[in-house]
């Protein structure tokens, strides 16, 4: 027997199998993400007054770069606004637009996240070392002339790891002055300071990693796992535009069916970096 | 809801978004006098009328596909 309404619309609900699917998936989609929004509105407002790294566990701000991330916004959008006509396409019947504008939504996907694991080796670089003697500084730091990357888990340091290495010293290009905005103070000189420090000077050491701050750890869960859902879905779209087009030549409603579901899922995606940006960013 | 539907969502969404980003930008310019606080307000701005042309673009291209 076959299964009814999978390509033709349910004549009461105007509705058919696939699209019931995706909402339903994506309502749990909505309550994965709400969950990790809310830990992080928590985490916010119960941090101490004041700014890290000068207060402890405080929350920081201006960490994260702005012109980035308003980029990877503008590249989202782009991608939206090309899923939806590579759909609109297909409704009428061209083909040749519609994989000329999947394999640009495929592209923009693919930018963001080069763009993303960017800002990721800058935080896995960047480190905060508070010195016994002076206040906390911030900066990407050299260890025996060569700089942590992120795509190294080895390359990450430690205070307990610089001893046990013997590290005598590391020299830090630290950040400049910042103001409790996050902006650069207008007296600070905006070039990066070269600064060395001996290790035995050293009372804590860590990057802008999970365990260094709870800012952090939010921060790279909530990113990680919407950039899983970009890599996701670009594959997905991916076999769309290629292998998956034959379905067009056999059963040319059940594939724009399809099309259309990628599509929902991807704004989906797209519309959860349009809540995380500000609140991650710029709040 | 169709991908009609919640693409008109999302474009409302990025409008939402593209003003606060200019308003957030022009504050931020009035207490530091930095132009490029100042470019970025334009940017997002001009993003903004963008959207807006787009979305009515947008609708009148698919008025003939249903919403639901």
């Amino acid at each position: 027997m076959e299964i009814p309404y999978t390509y033709k619309a349910r004549p009461d609900t105007g509705l058919y199998n696939a699209k019931v699917g995706i909402w339903l998936f994506l309502a749990s989609e909505i309550m994965l993400f709400g969950a990790l929004f809310s830990a992080y509105i928590l985490l916010r407002v119960s941090a101490p007054v004041g700014f890290w790294p000068e207060t402890a566990l405080a929350w920081p701000r201006g960490l994260l770069n702005i012109p980035i991330g308003t980029f990877n916004t503008a590249v989202l959008i782009t991608s939206s606004v090309t899923v939806v006509m590579a759909w609109a396409s297909l409704q009428m019947n061209k083909f040749n637009h519609f994989r000329i504008y999947m394999v640009i939504t495929v592209l923009c996907a693919f930018a963001f996240l080069g763009i993303k694991s960017f800002e990721y080796n800058d935080k896995f670089s960047h480190y905060v070392v508070q010195t016994k003697s002076g206040k906390p500084v911030t900066g990407h730091i050299e260890v025996n002339g060569k700089h942590p990357r992120f795509w190294n888990f080895s390359d990450q340091w430690t205070l307990a790891r610089l001893t046990a290495e013997n590290v005598k010293e590391i020299s830090v290009a630290v950040d400049p002055e910042r103001d409790e905005h996050g902006h650069v103070k207008s007296h600070s000189n905006h070039a990066h300071e070269n600064r060395t420090i001996a290790t035995d000077d050293i009372q804590f050491l860590g990057s802008y990693t999970p365990a260094t701050h709870p800012f952090f750890a939010v921060y790279f869960l909530i990113t990680a796992l919407h950039g899983l859902h970009v890599l996701g879905g670009a594959l997905v779209l991916a076999y769309f535009a290629f292998p998956g087009a034959k379905m067009w030549k056999d059963n040319p409603q059940q594939f724009i069916n399809r099309i259309e579901v990628g599509g929902l899922f991807w704004h989906f995606v797209d519309l959860v970096w349009i809540f995380l940006f500000p609140v991650v960013y710029l709040l | 809801m169709s991908l009609k539907s919640f693409h008109l969502v999302f474009i409302i969404a990025s409008v939402a978004l593209m003003t606060f980003l200019s308003a957030w930008n022009f504050l931020n310019y009035r207490e530091s006098q930095i132009g490029s606080d100042l470019a970025w307000a334009v940017a997002a701005g001009v993003a903004v009328v963008g959207l807006i042309i787009y979305g009515r673009f947008f609708l009148r291209k698919l008025k003939n596909i249903s919403y639901l």
